[in-house]
């Protein structure tokens, strides 16, 4: 499969993924550490893509949505932001409930 | 190390035409962890502009970004963004 329909296929099939540098159990960039933190604070599941153990969709993630930096976090296929943006909402008490909303959905079919 | 300072710098003035600018170099932190192999450098900018009003975050991330363009592959491994419009910033003072 093409590469940017396997990053379109995973961001689609999964309501909250996370592209990051290592996995939320060993993280290999504090960036992508502290965004995973957050998501896991959130207490929703959620899956993640270790970009730096697939160079195909490390090489290609920045222009699936034109955002040039890792770690990079979607919601129901949607590019929600980067560190700094997940963080944010986090900080601001928006991201749990649209994480939760989002996992609530998937799971109610 | 300057140098990328000058460069992120002239391509936010030249693009955003901010009130205000301040960007630090954190690369010397980040120096040998696993992510820095390309040897690009790590940045905070905090930039004031009119161009963020109206604009949710992404948009505002996504305005920095292309104003910057290839030196993010390059000359940049990452970059912490503030953006804020001038009222914001007035608010937060």
């Amino acid at each position: 499969m093409d590469v940017m329909d396997r990053i379109k296929e995973t961001v689609e099939s999964h309501p909250i993924v996370i592209f990051m540098k290592g996995t939320p159990q060993m993280p290999m960039c504090g960036y992508s550490s502290r965004t995973a933190q957050v998501l896991q604070a959130c207490d929703v599941d959620f899956a993640h893509v270790n970009v730096l153990a697939d160079p195909e969709i490390f090489e290609n993630l920045p222009r699936f949505a034109n955002w040039p930096t890792f770690p990079q976090v979607y919601v129901n296929g949607e590019l929600i932001g980067g560190h700094d943006i997940t963080v944010e909402m986090f900080q601001k008490g928006e991201l749990k409930p649209l994480l939760q909303e989002a996992a609530g959905k998937a799971a109610n079919g | 190390m300057t140098d990328r300072i000058s460069l992120i710098h002239e391509r936010l003035q030249s693009a955003l035409a901010p009130e205000s600018i301040d960007i630090v170099d954190e690369s010397a932190k980040h120096a040998g962890h696993a992510g820095a192999r390309s040897g690009g450098g790590h940045f905070i900018v905090d930039i004031v502009a009119t161009a963020f009003e109206g604009k949710n975050l992404i948009q505002r991330h996504r305005l920095v970004y292309d104003a910057l363009g290839d030196a993010m592959q390059t000359e940049i491994h990452a970059l912490s963004i503030r953006a804020h419009t001038p009222d914001e910033a007035k608010a937060a003072s």
